[in-house]
């Protein structure tokens, strides 16, 4: 059948265009008019300030400390909890995957990341407080003579963002690791290589795509710190962070255009860092982390 | 490193058991595996050929028993200390390392100088016959050319002993008895034992100087392909090696073998004595393979045919005896269902067990 | 494997750091279900008395009934559309290649990938803007951002797991497409769509930017309704916002223990997985 005989119905049904494909309208739409066009809106209007010109927003915060600060601040506070998420979470991995019946311990972790921030923030305010049961055990044992301050300050943002980041990048690194054939590592022990070496040289760079994606989907997390930030640190001083000026803006000042470019560029961070670790990926392997047929 | 060396003489298992909580996957294997010697492990699968071939890599831990070399215990030895070669049923090749990287990880592992590495593994892609793809990813490979770079990179390290688990499974008809020469050929050549885990009872026949049959976790049989094609020791074990028709029958000691009378009266013929048969009296159950079943005028037992399969030299055929036994056969001339047909066998082909 | 004496350490203190985060972790859980019931606690292991007292204040101070109806309501609606919206997308994804495709997933992506309190900011502004902020609707709105796109992506593998010939065959026998739906798909369907929508509602249940940044003084869920106690915290007493952060606590973990029951705990993070 020639093409000119076709209907344009099913020419249309040739390119896979027909009653089923138009499901997919509402959600496109959907996305569309909520995520796509109010992240253009904000772009926009990130460029019509207040005052000044159109980099006017752009130029005041990155000339007054009170604002520029914000960035260096969040780096501070999510670059370590990331690191340290990362760091946990392999290990950990790496045992709970030889375990026969995970599923209890992954509930158990899963937890934290249920309840979410703000109930984290108030379940550390309780117990790590000056008179919180840690640091009556720590006194008790007589390991410190006074209590310890882990609330509103740097330490009590980076203690949340470890108690929920690091099962998010556990369970994350997990399912990764659990993807790698188990008879890669047994061929490698079979031609003499220690578990040391094994991870190192089989398990790692088979890892590696994997673990670029975890370490930026836990970067970006921390990096939008907001409830622990403010309940938990000191949203004055060192953990006012960059959601923090963003929120001000819309939300005390009533400054939508700079709140935009607040989070413009909080986007903008989020972007490089994330360019920054999908490229050290391809310096890797990246093919399936499973052998079998080709 | 490895503790062990070339030269050994033979690897014994001792009373080995392997249990998974209330599961006997392994009971009480007893084996030894001379230099130089080419054992087969077959059996239906779920029988523990695996399990046993985990145990003696170190993959696995034994509940039970002891695995020796020579007069070294080795069964506390990880399998990283044991130095054994080991082919993967799905080739495990590292996918993130190049065919040369994949070949010379074991002789890595071992500290050699890299001009000693690049020259062996040369020598190993020789035998291989990859000479061409040494700088190829495993995924750039085909199933067989994997399958070569398995074998190459087990075979570099010169282990005195290589593993292989089912190495052909994956491959195509036409391939698998390609590779079934080359790993004879590659065994021959390197003079090391090899234990090869198999379902394939014809790969076994064809490659093994032994074969150990396990049924459920024990060992039934250990034999030469000969013994074991041509004298199974008991019914599972022939039912295993493809003695496909299992007729009730009564059996009577006579001159030189037994008689048998199978479905009703009909007399088959006299079965040689082998050694064991002798006790078989009474009720009884010959053990006839569908090669060795036949149309003939006169022959002792009729069937109803019920399926015939052209399969170009003759036919494959399937009937039911007069007292419903599902007979298999082969015929050389075209017969149609529902048809009745007399079958007879050479009596020197057909076993007969006691029940 | 038999292990040598340096793996055996390691993995002890493997053990060692779970056990020991685990444990924390209960015991942060315990001391707020403590407060809740505590008369007076200070400088003692456990408070002075118990009474289940902070919870009737805490039911009249924070207005809970009233924050529970917005919160079912919210997460209801949110369930609803995302999956009326969701599946249907879904399978036109699985089934059908069209021009623009490889767009659209990415469309689909990105807001799982970009971090709410990002894309908040600028979709609070359009929706107060367009007067829908600090209302229910705004807040409902909100929340289906990543729930249509997570339902969507979560159904795609589910969907593409049927074998469209299954369809096909309930075609060649004559039914009709409505009949279809309702009898094949369905129920092959309805594992996947169960799971999906219950990680939807734990997640919109704990959803705290979005609903934070659009919701008004009657439009706050529970967990945006605790986060403002806490932050006024020293206005009421601990043991109240305490006791409200039981009641939250209860409401998520029961849907958690649900849904668990259909889904593995690992799929709760893995969604952006490729």
């Amino acid at each position: 059948m020639s093409a000119a005989n076709l209907t344009l119905r099913q020419r249309l049904h040739e390119r896979g265009l027909d009653g089923v494909t138009l499901l997919v309208v509402p959600g496109v739409l959907f996305v569309l008019a909520l995520f796509i066009y109010p992240s253009i809106y904000g772009l926009l209007l990130s460029f019509e300030p207040k005052e000044g010109g159109v980099f006017g927003n752009y130029i005041k915060f990155f000339s007054e400390p009170f604002l520029y600060t914000t960035i260096t601040k969040t780096l501070v506070i999510a670059i370590p909890a990331t690191a340290i998420n990362m760091i946990l979470s392999v290990p950990v991995a790496m045992r709970v995957r030889l375990m026969k019946h995970p599923r209890l311990l992954t509930t158990i972790l899963v937890i934290p990341i249920t309840l979410g921030t703000v109930m984290v923030a108030e379940g550390m305010l309780t117990y790590l407080g000056p008179r919180g049961w840690l640091n009556r055990t720590l006194m008790f044992f007589a390991l410190v003579d006074e209590p310890v301050r882990l609330i509103h300050n740097y330490w009590g943002v980076m203690l949340s963002l470890v108690i929920t980041g690091f099962p998010f990048t556990f369970l994350l690194t997990l399912s990764y690791i659990t993807g790698i054939d188990p008879s890669l590592e047994q061929a490698g022990a079979m031609l003499g290589a220690r578990a040391r070496m094994r991870f190192w040289r089989i398990i790692l760079p088979l890892l590696a795509p994997g673990l670029a994606i975890t370490l930026a989907l836990s970067f970006v997390a921390a990096f939008t710190v907001y409830p622990s930030a403010v309940l938990l640190g000191a949203p004055a001083g060192p953990t006012r962070v960059i959601s923090i000026a963003a929120y001000t803006a819309a939300f005390e000042e009533y400054d939508y255009s700079m709140a935009s470019a607040v989070a413009m560029l909080m986007a903008a961070v989020q972007v490089i860092v994330v360019a920054f670790l999908l490229s050290l990926r391809g310096l890797f392997f990246h093919g399936p982390a499973s052998s079998g047929k080709g | 490193m490895a503790i062990v060396s070339r030269d050994f003489r033979e690897l014994r298992l001792e009373g080995v058991g392997r249990a998974f909580g209330q599961l006997n996957a392994l009971q009480d294997i007893t084996l030894t595996v001379k230099r130089g010697e080419f054992v087969a492990l077959v059996g239906p699968s779920g029988c523990g050929k695996s399990t046993t071939l985990n145990c003696i890599a170190g993959l696995l831990q034994l509940t039970d028993g002891s695995i020796w070399l020579d007069d070294r215990r080795i069964d506390q030895t990880g399998p990283e200390d044991r130095g054994f070669g080991m082919v993967f049923q799905n080739y495990a090749l590292f996918p993130h390392m190049s065919v040369r990287r994949n070949i010379g990880f074991g002789l890595a592992t071992q500290h050699r100088p890299k001009d000693e590495i690049a020259k062996r593994v040369d020598e190993a892609l020789a035998l291989v016959r990859l000479e061409s793809q040494a700088e190829k990813l495993p995924g750039q490979l085909s199933g067989g050319q994997q399958q070569r770079v398995a074998i190459a990179r087990a075979v570099v390290v010169e282990p005195p002993l290589v593993l292989m688990d089912e190495p052909l499974s994956n491959l195509d008809a036409k391939l698998r008895l390609e590779m079934r020469a080359e790993i004879r050929r590659i065994h021959t050549m390197l003079a090391c034992s090899t234990i090869y885990v198999t379902h394939d009872q014809e790969e076994a026949l064809s490659l093994a100087d032994r074969i150990v049959v396990l049924i459920d976790g024990k060992m039934r049989q250990v034999g030469t392909p000969e013994q074991l094609y041509m004298a199974p020791a008991n019914r599972d074990v022939a039912e295993f090696m493809g003695y496909r028709n299992h007729v009730k029958t009564t059996a009577r000691p006579v001159e030189g073998g037994i008689a048998v009378t199978m479905c009703g009266a009909a007399m088959l013929g006299t079965v040689p004595h082998t050694a064991g048969y002798e006790t078989v009296q009474g009720a009884a159950m010959a053990a006839i393979r569908p090669d060795d079943l036949h149309p003939e005028a006169d022959g002792p037992l009729a069937a109803r045919v019920e399926i015939a399969e052209y399969h170009g030299r003759d036919f494959y055929c399937v009937g039911k005896a007069e007292d419903g036994t599902d007979l298999y056969f082969r015929s050389p001339r075209r017969v149609a269902p529902g048809e009745v047909v007399r079958l007879n066998a050479d009596p020197s082909r057909v076993l007969v067990f006691a029940t | 494997m038999p292990r040598s004496i340096g793996e055996r350490l390691w993995a002890l203190s493997v053990w060692t750091f779970i056990g020991f985060f685990i444990l924390n972790l209960v015991a942060m859980i315990g001391s707020v279900l403590v407060n809740s019931f505590g008369t007076r606690w200070f400088n003692t292991w456990l408070p002075n008395g118990f009474t289940p007292s902070w919870y009737a204040l805490a039911w009249n101070e924070f207005k809970l009934p009233d924050i529970l109806i917005v919160t079912i309501e919210v997460v209801g609606a949110v369930v609803i559309i995302s999956g009326l919206i969701g599946v249907p997308a879904a399978y036109a994804m699985a089934r059908r290649r069209f021009p623009g495709k490889t767009a659209v997933m990415a469309i689909f992506l990105l807001p799982l990938l970009v971090p709410p309190m990002t894309y908040g900011i600028p979709l609070a502004t359009v929706l107060y803007q367009t007067h829908l902020g600090g209302t229910l609707i705004g807040v409902i709105l909100a929340n289906l951002i990543p729930s249509v796109t997570f339902v969507t992506l979560l159904m795609i593998p589910f969907v593409e797991q049927i074998d469209p010939r299954v369809e096909s065959a309930a075609r060649v026998f004559g039914a009709s497409t409505g009949r279809m739906f309702v009898q094949i798909l369905v129920p092959l369907l309805l594992p996947g769509i169960l799971a999906s929508l219950l990680l939807v509602l734990v997640r919109t249940i704990a959803m705290f930017e979005l609903t934070f940044l659009t919701a008004g003084a009657t439009s706050q869920t529970l967990v945006v309704a605790l986060y403002y106690a806490v932050f006024a915290a020293g206005v009421r007493p601990g043991q109240s916002i305490d006791a409200m952060a039981v009641v939250y606590m209860v409401t998520t973990l029961i849907w958690l223990l649900i849904a668990l029951r259909f889904v593995n705990p690992t799929q709760i993070v893995t969604r952006a997985k490729r």
